[in-house]
């Protein structure tokens, strides 16, 4: 075991652990945002660099801090670590940098994007990013492909995470496709306009942290915050069957995996439960999905909630509004 | 001119053949090793030496040796980088083509002290030609005993290949080096774990420049501390110097370190001076990702020290007034030469070497290098200079491997060092419409002006 202090606060954690990981064990604001980690993909991270944060004292054996700042991701704890994540002003600086980097050659075409609502981008770019662009140049772009009949690549919103790569190596049975060329030119592409065809290929969409990868059955139904969310299930043998059902209505217009707090997916869904069965009928519903007040998504989406909760919230809102930070509660709904 | 350790006997005809290699002493490191050393031992020698990586980190060969896994029972391996491509640089290519034994000479020693059974020449695809010559002296190497089974009739035996990259500057890290000698794309691997622990197929490796293996050879010949004793400090050895630009006589010299930068651009054994004797006005002393550095900083210290070709003294300062031995691509300048193109070209470069892999490296060259094509076709405002500056600090450290930094470090140098001539460019749109502006008319910089009137 190995205790690390991250932003001030004390956690032991199994040795091995990255200081991620252990961030997102104290949770709250602490935890470094992540666009290309994906805790169940083998060999994500690392590529991004919005989680670098700053090792003020590498060890307890070894106080030095680490020279560089690292990326909390890749990085694994030690015993005596002390991790600076939103207490240092060069993890602020350096994070804005990358978010800006990220940003200079991505269309920002949100009002026109499906993922847009439910994008870890635009979440990023709100939280850490500058409100103007010293962007002048022309953006690079790429043409949309189709990459099977279900999935649309749109390459020129892609930040390269990689993750829809890993899906394609681990989770199907035959690697389908990669990463051609290199620099701001690599694209994601499969070898020569080959169709992914595989029953767990529609995953690629759900681990897509941009709308580079978008379902085709539901591109430009609607808007993903006039949908409503339901968490249902069915009897499938290839996959656990559990999904969230966007509805309009009384149609299911997009079937999903279950998305965790951090936007990570631990189960995979196959092709059949998400494309084959769009009707209510085939699922048994368990009830509306918690969304995060936080996120768009959450407007006109009532939830019973508990009133002390409900005051602690304004308790805080009004502390934010003084400018004191204030970690956010865990969950406000029940 | 001081002594010649790696380039001796360069001159001498069909030195490029087994024949005349062994005859002019060749092997006889390797005979000196198998038959009178421990592994252990060569490795200390190696560490009594002080030899310094020469690919441009310059992190004591030695002590990265010993580093090595020992304990593992997984192969070890010794990986020769020969993807030399940094701009300015073509020292191994030079030591590569005419005298191959001398690689090879030094793959065998070094095998023997890691315990490498395999051994790897990753080259970089460029040098397609040299492949073949390679090929030809380990083959050579082979029909004479010093390569395969048994070596010398001794129980250590090694196979060598040499494994052509596909024309990548990435692939010069030594992790993305062994992702493409695995047959994976060359994407830099996050560390740790290092090479040493798990390198080439997850095995043990330590991966070294060519002429950091070449120079074992004389070390095992003529003992460590005979080879530390040339050098100043911890600057040890002699270093092949790829000397360009501006100059007489360009080309790869071998100087003992300590020869200071003013003998070496303006002494006829060396550079020969400046080309057509027009005054010095930058140099960049170890390849294109080093910080440049103005006249009076290359040739003096900030201090005022002389400034020598060694580590040490060429850091001198830092980042703020110093910069680095590096590869040892020494780019000379005369007055003619615009900085702000000079740093596009670069710019231009690492742009397009970025492998793509971390957001920084991959949006930032591009940036940087689409800003400078601004500036220097007179399109730029005064607000880009500090642009510049500001995404070259954003770049620098916070990307997986170090090319982002040898792209962030020539920028924020050469705006340092010459900010005017930016402002300039930024100033007079029209007057920099010719692309050899400077060569038509020397740019002189307003404090300088004011000296002469």
């Amino acid at each position: 075991m190995a205790k690390v202090t991250i932003d001030g606060v004390e956690i032991e954690v199994p040795d091995g652990t990255t200081i991620l990981n252990a961030a997102r064990q104290i949770g709250g604001a602490s935890v470094p945002p992540a666009m290309c980690y994906y805790s169940s993909l083998k060999g994500s991270g690392g590529k991004c660099r919005v989680c670098l944060v700053k090792v003020a004292q590498g060890s307890a054996k070894d106080p030095r801090p680490m020279p560089k700042l690292v990326a909390s991701c890749s990085t694994n704890v030690m015993d005596g670590m002390v991790v600076q994540n939103l207490t240092s002003p060069e993890v602020l600086e350096a994070r804005k940098g990358v978010v800006e980097f990220l940003l200079i050659n991505h269309p920002l075409d949100c009002p026109v994007c499906d993922q847009a609502g439910e994008c870890d981008l635009q979440n990023l770019a709100y939280e850490h990013g500058a409100a103007k662009t010293r962007y002048e140049e022309d953006r690079r772009t790429f043409e949309k492909i189709d990459i099977g009949d279900k999935i649309k690549l749109h390459m020129t919103r892609c930040i390269l995470c990689y993750r829809c790569t890993m899906v394609a190596d681990q989770l199907t049975e035959k690697r389908v496709h990669g990463v051609m060329n290199r620099g701001d030119a690599s694209e994601i592409s499969t070898y020569i306009s080959k169709a992914v065809d595989n029953d767990f290929s529609g995953n690629m969409i759900d681990v897509c942290p941009v709308g580079a990868l978008t379902d085709k059955t539901f591109r430009f139904k609607s808007r993903v915050w006039f949908t409503k969310p339901l968490d249902a299930h069915r009897n499938c043998t290839k996959c656990s069957g559990k999904v969230v059902l966007w509805m309009k209505d009384d149609e299911v217009l997009r079937v999903s995996a279950r998305k965790d707090q951090y936007g990570e997916v631990k189960e995979f869904i196959c092709n059949e439960c998400r494309y084959d069965h769009k009707t209510l009928a085939d699922w048994t519903v368990e009830g509306p999905r918690h969304i995060d007040r936080s996120s768009v998504i959450a407007q006109n989406h009532y939830e019973k909630i508990d009133l002390s909760t409900l005051k602690k919230e304004i308790d805080r809102q009004i502390e934010f509004q003084k400018g004191k930070p204030v970690p956010a509660p865990k969950t406000l709904a029940q | 001119m001081g002594r010649q350790l790696l380039l001796e006997h360069i001159a001498e005809p069909g030195i490029e053949t087994f024949a005349v290699y062994r005859k002019k002493g060749g092997y006889a490191s390797v005979e000196k090793a198998l038959k009178t050393m421990t592994p252990d031992q060569v490795t200390e020698e190696v560490k009594i030496s002080g030899l310094r990586g020469r690919g441009g980190a310059g992190f004591p060969a030695g002590m990265k040796w010993s580093f090595l896994d020992r304990k593992s029972e997984k192969p070890r391996y010794l990986v020769c980088n020969a993807d030399e491509s940094e701009p300015g640089t073509f020292k191994d290519r030079y030591l590569m083509e005419k005298i191959p034994h001398l690689l090879i000479e030094g793959m065998i020693t070094g095998s023997y002290a890691l315990g490498a059974k395999t051994s790897y020449i990753y080259i970089r695809g460029e040098y397609m030609y040299i492949v073949g010559i390679l090929e030809k002296a380990i083959d050579e190497a082979y029909a004479n005993g010093f390569l395969g089974k048994n070596i010398l009739g001794t129980d250590y035996s090694l196979d060598l290949y040499v494994h052509p990259g596909a024309g990548a500057y990435i692939c010069g890290e030594e992790t993305a080096l062994l992702e493409s000698l695995e047959g994976k794309r060359g994407n830099p691997r996050l560390k740790p774990p290092f090479p040493a622990v798990s390198g080439l197929y997850a095995s043990p490796t330590v991966v070294n420049n060519v002429e950091t293996i070449a120079a074992v050879v004389p070390i095992i010949n003529n003992g460590g501390a005979e080879y530390a004793k040339i050098g100043i400090g911890k600057s040890t050895g002699t270093k092949l110097i790829s000397a360009s630009g501006h100059i007489k006589k360009p080309g790869v010299y071998e100087i003992e370190l300590g020869v200071p930068v003013e003998e070496f651009i303006y002494s006829d054994q060396y550079c020969g001076g400046m080309l057509t004797n027009r005054p010095l006005k930058a140099v960049v002393a170890g390849g294109s990702s080093v910080p440049i550095l103005p006249a009076d900083l290359i040739l003096k210290t900030a201090k005022g020290e002389k400034r020598l070709m060694t580590y040490e003294s060429l850091s001198d300062g830092g980042f703020v007034s110093g910069s680095m031995l590096g590869s040892g691509g020494f780019i000379v300048m005369d007055d003619t030469t615009c900085i702000v193109r000079n740093l596009w070209s670069f710019a231009r470069f690492y742009h397009h070497e970025s492998c793509g892999q971390c957001s920084p490296c991959r949006e930032g060259t591009g940036w940087m290098e689409k800003v400078l094509h601004r500036i220097e076709h007179g399109h730029g405002h005064m607000g880009d200079i500090d642009l510049l500056v500001d995404v070259a600090k954003k770049i620098e450290g916070n990307t997986i491997c170090p090319l982002g930094d040898a792209a962030a470090w020539p920028v924020a140098s050469a705006i340092r060092h010459f900010r005017e001539e930016f402002e300039y460019h930024v100033k007079y749109p029209e007057k920099i419409k010719n692309p050899k502006h400077f060569a038509i008319e020397p740019f002189l910089s307003e404090k300088k002006l004011e000296l002469v009137n």
